[in-house]
């Protein structure tokens, strides 16, 4: 019974540790759970967005395939395109080839407003429509947009479309006007509601998983995980954007 | 003579009495409101201020992502007539029967949807 026969040191010793510990636990608890709700991204539709999250993309090119446009066609119905691909229809997400010219490997990969860091589009804009929310989603405010496709000539992505006809049947959570500059928004409208977006879940469906989105702040998220483990890169990483959407493999 | 008189003014005062009748009525447009009663405040405090409250919930969701209580979408998914499921379209559809009442230039729904969210029929 060596429990009963503690000699006073002894005691002393483990019930401080044990007092300690009580004492430690509920600040500790609060803390887990302070920090537990700034890394859980729980759809949170009355609280505004903060920069503790940063969205972004991760697309492998290799298992983008050649002939599928699937996330294109998702793109379109999620955020009510015409799907047309004339000059003057709005494409928010493209699907580009690349050929390599010296072993003629030929891949390709789809392209769309990269929702840079320092994005070229908010610089440039003379009203301030564009914009960069908190989470590093670049948007245009339609509401003050003056239609002048400054933003559409500073990017280097050829990601924004300018509305040249009058729309009908827009979609409720997707408004879009003539006169006004659009791109890819993330798909804000399911990204605020806590879902993926339009083109990422289309790719999984596919069963290409080429996709990946996600908080890039986090780093136990798994496109924070897959770009510390794989090589990415981000396109004209040399213009020192810092963009939102990264490939891996090109 | 004197009947004559007296009948002749008040063949008179029943004409102006219903012209008087005729102005006081008021000429209220006459709305297909989908859902009536109190939405979100008070329906005068709406009738007077909602572009205000409309003008203040989008620059929150569009720049901090807040989707509050004064949505547009919600406005239409409760508003929309029953018969055409729009805000717009008759001049007895919510939005536009008193905005042509009022002579005042509605323009939300150049970008905006005017028609009820098919979830939201799905949630009722």
């Amino acid at each position: 019974m060596k429990e009963a026969n503690l000699d006073r040191r002894d005691f002393l010793t483990k019930s401080s540790v044990g007092l300690a510990g009580l004492a430690i636990a509920p600040g500790m608890l609060l803390f887990d759970l302070a920090h537990a709700r700034d890394l859980a991204h729980a759809p949170v539709l009355n609280e505004p967005v903060s920069n503790k999250v940063r969205w972004g993309m991760l697309i492998d090119n290799n298992k983008c395939e050649s002939g599928c446009t699937d996330c294109v066609t998702a793109c379109n119905t999620e955020n009510g395109l015409s799907g047309g691909t004339k000059p003057t229809d709005s494409q928010w997400i493209r699907k580009v080839q690349l050929k390599d010219t010296l072993t003629g490997h030929v891949s390709s990969l789809p392209m769309m407003c990269q929702h840079c860091e320092h994005p070229p589009c908010v610089d440039v804009c003379p009203t301030q429509a564009s914009f960069k929310r908190a989470d590093g989603i670049v948007l245009v405010d339609k509401h003050i947009c003056i239609g002048c496709r400054y933003c559409i000539m500073a990017c280097p992505y050829k990601a924004r479309s300018f509305v040249h006809e009058v729309l009908t049947d827009q979609k409720p959570d997707v408004p879009r006007g003539k006169g006004t500059v659009e791109a890819c928004t993330f798909c804000v409208q399911r990204v605020d509601k806590g879902e993926t977006t339009a083109c990422a879940e289309a790719c999984t469906k596919a069963g290409h998983n080429a996709i990946l989105f996600g908080d890039l702040n986090d780093p136990e998220s798994d496109i924070s995980k897959r770009i510390r483990t794989v090589a990415s890169t981000q396109v004209r990483a040399d213009l020192g954007l810092n963009t939102g959407i990264r490939y891996e493999g090109i | 003579m004197k009947t004559g008189i007296r009948l002749t003014a008040f063949f008179f005062s029943v004409l102006i009495a219903t012209a008087v009748y005729a102005a006081e009525e008021p000429q209220i447009p006459h709305l297909d409101i989908g859902k009536g009663g109190q939405c979100v405040e008070d329906p005068q405090l709406m009738r007077k201020n909602h572009m205000l409250l409309l003008m203040h919930q989008r620059n929150e969701t569009m720049y901090e992502g807040i989707h509050g209580k004064y949505s547009i979408v919600d406005c239409v998914n409760c508003h929309a007539s029953t018969k055409t499921n729009s805000v717009l379209g008759s001049n007895e559809a919510f939005c536009q029967g008193c905005h042509v009442y009022a002579a005042v230039k509605l323009d939300c729904f150049e970008c905006h949807s005017n028609k009820r969210s098919v979830t939201a029929e799905a949630s009722k």
